[in-house]
């Protein structure tokens, strides 16, 4: 075992660690901020296969933007930690369902997948390439998802304002 | 050779350890000097002395008794408090700021880590402090503290924007997010600086970049996280002895990170201001320490001299002044790229 694989196998361990912290844990506070380590880890292991883009775009979007927006969300509502988490067989279907489909398809592209064992490849700079593609080969897609967050921000925005104008 | 440290000790364990330890070996003794500093100029600026008497010489040896005396305090966990996020919240705000000295070159031989997206890192990285600053708000349960939290998270995330922004436009001028590309594109004499207009509009970058930076690091005019005379002290209400001390390690940390980022985007980083004179490996650190000391004396000049803004206050300037300015600025500055060839 070298340094890399010490490095993998200790992010995979607080990746996963941490996941489950995400979904056992009964405090929703807890649970948002073990959010933090599966997104770190995940980021570290991007680091670890050369994607350093999008790792530290991982940590810019999920830790700065989604992970604030959820904690932020958790503070503003009162009592929100406290909430009882219900149970029953009625409760119980419909995640047992969604969850069976999710693992089913990927335990299918596991097995069907072929995983050729090739060795580290050298890095390649990653920011450069990624730019020139977005702006040539993927430049619609691209703009698909600019419009669609230009949406969710007017979106936003209408929801923020709606007590005002009504007042008026 | 970009980290000599990992030229002589290899980049195994042992190299990668050192200069990794190397900035805090630096961390401390600015935060202590710059203490000291703000102790003085606060004074003046109010027509008093300042401390005096430790250490005969003008209080130099103030900093020095303040630490022993956090140090030595006891550490308190109020009972109604969340233990463990308490106690790891302090940690994160400082790894959060920390995290970013990995990417600053220092000088042309020592860079932390030489990565491509040094710039893009930083930036990343600052989200830690949010949420440290977060999680020790929530965690103190009381309600200074919450309401101090969430003040920084508006604030924090409000200016990451245009202070982005404001950094994009540099990358587009050189075309890398690596630090030591951009300080390699301003090399020569002072006038090369993107400051002095080698290129036109980045002095209105620089401005809209420092006003950014400014709130990202929660001092005066944009202390409202900790407002002593509405919320105590905000998200540190609770916290004493050695983990306050982290937190103000923290802040103190992160006005050389800001510093020395604007340094590097705009004062020409470890390059000397005249030319080949008085440049090299060691000049390069005394002249980007020496050209962030400059910038961290400017923060500490405004924060005795500005009041306080309102958050409503805060929020227009960031939203409704500094985001539209900077999205016109990168559209003036990509203009002049594309045109230029």
């Amino acid at each position: 075992m070298d340094w890399y694989d010490i490095l993998f196998y200790a992010f995979a361990v607080l990746t996963i660690g941490s996941a489950i912290g995400v979904v056992f844990s009964r405090n929703i506070v807890y649970a948002a901020f073990s959010l933090l380590f599966t997104f770190f880890g995940v980021a570290a292991l991007y680091v670890l296969l050369s994607a350093d883009f999008i790792a530290i775009t991982q940590i810019l979007l999920y830790v700065g933007g989604v992970l604030v927006l959820i904690v932020f969300g958790i503070m503003l509502t009162t009592r929100a930690q406290k909430v009882e988490v219900k149970q029953g067989f009625i409760r119980l279907l419909p995640p047992v369902l969604v969850a069976g489909i999710i693992a089913g398809t990927l335990i299918g592209v596991l097995t069907t997948t072929k995983w050729p064992a090739a060795g580290l490849a050298p890095y390649e700079e990653t920011a450069r390439p990624i730019g020139a593609l977005l702006m040539t080969t993927f430049v619609l897609p691209f703009e698909l998802a600019s419009i669609l967050l230009l949406v969710a921000l007017i979106g936003a925005v209408i929801i923020a304002r709606r007590e005002k104008t009504r007042r008026v | 050779m970009h980290n000599f440290i990992t030229y002589y000790l290899g980049s195994g364990f042992w190299g990668s350890l050192v200069s990794s330890v190397l900035p805090l070996v630096y961390i401390m003794p600015y935060a202590l000097v710059t203490m000291w500093l703000e102790l003085k100029i606060s004074a003046h600026m109010q027509d008093r002395l300042g401390p005096m008497r430790t250490g005969k010489w003008h209080g130099w040896a103030q900093p020095l008794a303040d630490v022993t005396k956090l140090l030595q305090k006891e550490d308190i966990i109020p009972t109604a408090a969340d233990k463990v996020l308490y106690l790891l919240a302090p940690a994160l705000v400082f790894v959060g700021s920390y995290a970013a000295y990995a990417a600053i070159p220092f000088s042309p031989a020592y860079i932390g880590s030489d990565i491509n997206l040094g710039i893009f890192y930083i930036v990343a990285v600052s989200a830690l402090v949010v949420l440290g600053i977060l999680m020790a708000g929530w965690s103190s349960n009381n309600k200074w503290s919450l309401l101090g939290a969430m003040r920084t998270a508006a604030q924090l995330v409000s200016y990451e924007i245009p202070s982005s922004l404001a950094i994009l436009a540099v990358v587009m001028v050189v075309g890398s997010f690596n630090l030591n590309d951009v300080c390699a594109a301003q090399s020569g004499w002072f006038w090369n600086w993107f400051v002095f207009g080698k290129f036109p509009f980045l002095f209105i970058t620089f401005i809209i970049y420092f006003i950014a930076s400014l709130a990202e690091t929660n001092r005066a005019p944009f202390d409202i996280p900790e407002a002593e005379s509405e919320l105590v002290a905000g998200y540190h209400t609770e916290y004493s002895g050695m983990r306050f001390a982290f937190f103000y390690l923290a802040e103190y940390a992160n006005m050389f990170v800001v510093a020395a980022v604007a340094s590097v985007l705009f004062f020409g980083g470890w390059n000397s201001p005249f030319g080949a004179y008085l440049s090299g490996p060691v000049w390069g650190a005394f002249w980007l320490i020496s050209k962030g000391m400059v910038l961290v004396f400017i923060q500490i000049w405004l924060r005795w001299t500005l009041p306080r803004f309102r958050v409503d206050q805060l929020m227009y300037l960031s939203w409704k002044i500094l985001t539209p300015f900077a999205l016109i600025n990168i559209f003036a500055v990509g203009l002049w790229v594309v045109l230029r060839g």
